[in-house]
């Protein structure tokens, strides 16, 4: 039966591919054509749904659709597909949330600068890349003052924040505070000093033993309790403290796993040359160990990025919790598919690069001579 | 040569939980002084070395070098530490460093010597140990023999007046070994005070002034090398030698 394959050299090396992996017995052959049709039929039904037989902004008579009654699917029942007028409508909510619409360009101000604040981070080869980390460091401050507000800016409370911004807040900021605390916590799991050991295997133990939910819940009702009385701090700031002491235990645990890869000797050789523990560690240790653990990591920041939506338990609407919001607005409610299509396909997008990201990482470590 | 005694070993034992590895071990180290160690695996020769810059602790008994008494305090193994250099049977080169970056980290962080000071004496040294042309090289990029030779020179480059081998040679090819082991016979030539863990005989009848070998945790003969090789006293040391030169 392969030979069906292989004694045919007159073809081009696709052809040869092709039949070798899909078409190289009939069974496979046979296989091949179920899934091809079953594609074909999942393909055509979602791109007719989601495109071909869609509406944007007019229905299929030509009128500007404002509310769910004029969807083509409504006026003609199982005839048309999805309505996605709803996520234009609500756009500025899906983003922003209740903040004020004059204001919104300080938050596409802060969107648009993340990526430069991130990129330093990412790619060590960049050029002009000391510069890019220093944005790195003053990124935060720039954000929250643009966001937040303070001299000639407007004051914007976080209970008008809502949407992407939270979602994107909430992740980057939760990964980012998260990402220090965890060496920290990494470093003193493996520590010789056993109050400083028992306490970061007591709090990691802790954290990775309790659902997140939980933790949200705990910040949203305790938190106040820790801090003195008059200090209230918003609900927004309880969520990331929730969000950020959950994402260190993990990220904690994917840097151990990095810290252990480390040979002794490498330890010994730098401790023979006079180097201190700290010198060792920050020099030695840890670019060394951070680079093995990056695809660890990464996988925990994608799992902390969806489980951000988590928050509109505790009554802050971020992406998801916008959505729910919109779908409860009689104008446009029922229209569940739209919605929630448009909301995976954003987590989708940012999962995805993050996952690419650490392919690419993985992909750059093999091949590095280091 | 004087008779300023560098390192000092009494009654030192170890143990590693209930076993035994050094016991009462007394060694005494003038300066210029070359000393091969050698003994079967498990003999406690390489643990021997590493307690002198302490990356092992022992657990009785006393080790001074150049008059400071190691103990817990780090003040004295930093001090220690920085006169002492140490070469490993893995080369133990930082693989995320270039070789020229091996070489001045410690300069740099340790003694805070600039940059550019600490690059020339990383060259001075790559010139000494032969290999100059692979500065900017990754220790992956090297060979084995390359690699150790670049860890002499990290050693070297912090001007320890102490170099402690262990068993440099035995992750080498065959072919790499003399490359390393000519290095270290130049490092001997020059008056370095050097302790060395190693099988290769050869080198030892070059370089000793004395030759120690130990068992079960025991320093069993210790003699000059015309001694030592020709006419030793102990029946495991003969045994030793019998079994590592006729094979």
């Amino acid at each position: 039966m392969r030979s069906l394959a292989l004694n045919d050299l007159s073809h081009n090396k696709y052809y040869n591919w092709i039949v070798r992996n899909f078409f190289s017995t009939w069974l496979n052959t046979f296989l091949t054509i179920i899934a091809l049709i079953f594609l074909y039929k999942i393909g055509t039904f979602f791109l007719d749904w989601a495109i071909f037989s869609a509406d944007f902004k007019l229905n299929f008579q030509g009128e500007v659709i404002t509310d769910r009654t004029m969807c083509s699917k409504n006026i003609a029942p199982g005839e048309y597909g999805a309505c996605w007028t709803i996520i234009y409508a609500r756009f500025d909510q899906f983003m922003y949330g209740l903040y004020p619409a004059e204001e919104t360009w300080r938050v596409n101000l802060s969107f648009f600068l993340l990526p430069f604040a991130i990129i330093g981070f990412l790619f060590d080869k960049l050029p002009l890349r000391k510069f890019f980390i220093f944005f790195t460091f003053i990124y935060p401050f720039i954000a929250y003052f643009l966001l937040y507000g303070g001299p000639n800016l407007t004051i914007v409370e976080t209970n008008k924040w809502g949407g992407l911004l939270v979602t994107l807040f909430l992740g980057v900021t939760g990964i980012g505070l998260a990402f220090p605390l965890s060496i920290a916590l990494a470093l003193g799991r493996r520590s010789n000093m056993p109050i400083i050991k028992s306490i970061c295997v007591i709090f990691i133990e802790f954290i990775r033993g309790v659902p997140l939910i939980t933790l949200l819940f705990t910040a949203n009702v305790m938190l106040p309790l820790f801090l003195p009385e008059g200090v209230n701090p918003d609900n927004l700031l309880r969520a990331l403290v929730a969000v950020t002491l959950f994402q260190s235990a993990y990220m904690a645990e994917a840097i151990r796993g990095g810290l252990q890869a480390i040979p002794r000797g490498q330890i010994e050789a730098a401790q023979s040359l006079g180097l201190t523990y700290w010198q060792t560690t920050r020099k030695i240790v840890l670019p060394q160990a951070l680079k093995i653990a990056i695809p660890p990591i990464v996988n925990t920041c994608i799992g902390l990025f969806k489980d951000t939506s988590l928050v509109l338990i505790i009554g802050l609407f971020d992406l998801l919790g916008i959505g729910k919001a919109t779908l409860a607005d009689m104008n446009w409610t029922k229209l569940y598919y739209e919605v929630y299509v448009f909301i995976a396909l954003v987590f989708f997008i940012f999962c995805f690069g993050m996952s690419r990201y650490s392919l690419y990482l993985e992909k750059k470590l093999k091949t590095d001579n280091s | 040569m004087s008779l300023e005694q560098v390192i000092q070993l009494e009654k030192v034992n170890k143990w590693y939980d209930d076993f035994h590895v050094l016991k009462d071990i007394d060694l005494l180290v003038e300066k210029g002084q070359k000393i091969v160690i050698c003994g079967p695996s498990g003999s406690g020769k390489s643990t021997m070395i590493r307690c002198i810059n302490r990356l092992e602790a022992h657990q009785e008994g006393k080790i001074t070098v150049h008059g400071t008494e190691l103990t817990n305090d780090l003040k004295n193994i930093d001090l220690i530490r920085k006169n002492v250099g140490m070469v490993f049977q893995q080369f133990n080169l930082f693989p995320h460093l270039s070789v020229l970056e091996n070489i001045t980290l410690a300069p740099i962080w340790v003694k805070k010597m600039p940059k550019q000071e600490a690059e020339e004496i990383a060259m001075a040294y790559l010139e000494k140990v032969k290999i100059p042309e692979q500065a900017e090289k990754f220790p992956g990029q090297l060979s084995g023999g390359q690699q150790q030779r670049v860890a002499i020179a990290r050693s070297l480059a912090m001007n320890p007046d102490i170099m402690l081998f262990d068993e440099p040679t035995s992750a080498l090819d065959p072919e790499m070994i003399k490359e390393v082991l000519d290095v270290m016979i130049q490092l001997a030539e020059e008056g370095m005070t050097m302790l060395v863990v190693t099988h290769e005989m050869g080198f030892a009848k070059t370089v000793a002034d004395q030759m120690i070998f130990m068992d079960e945790g025991r320093i069993v003969e210790e003699a000059k090398p015309e001694e030592f090789f020709n006419n030793p006293q102990n029946d495991r040391t003969k045994l030793f030698l019998s079994q590592i030169l006729n094979h």
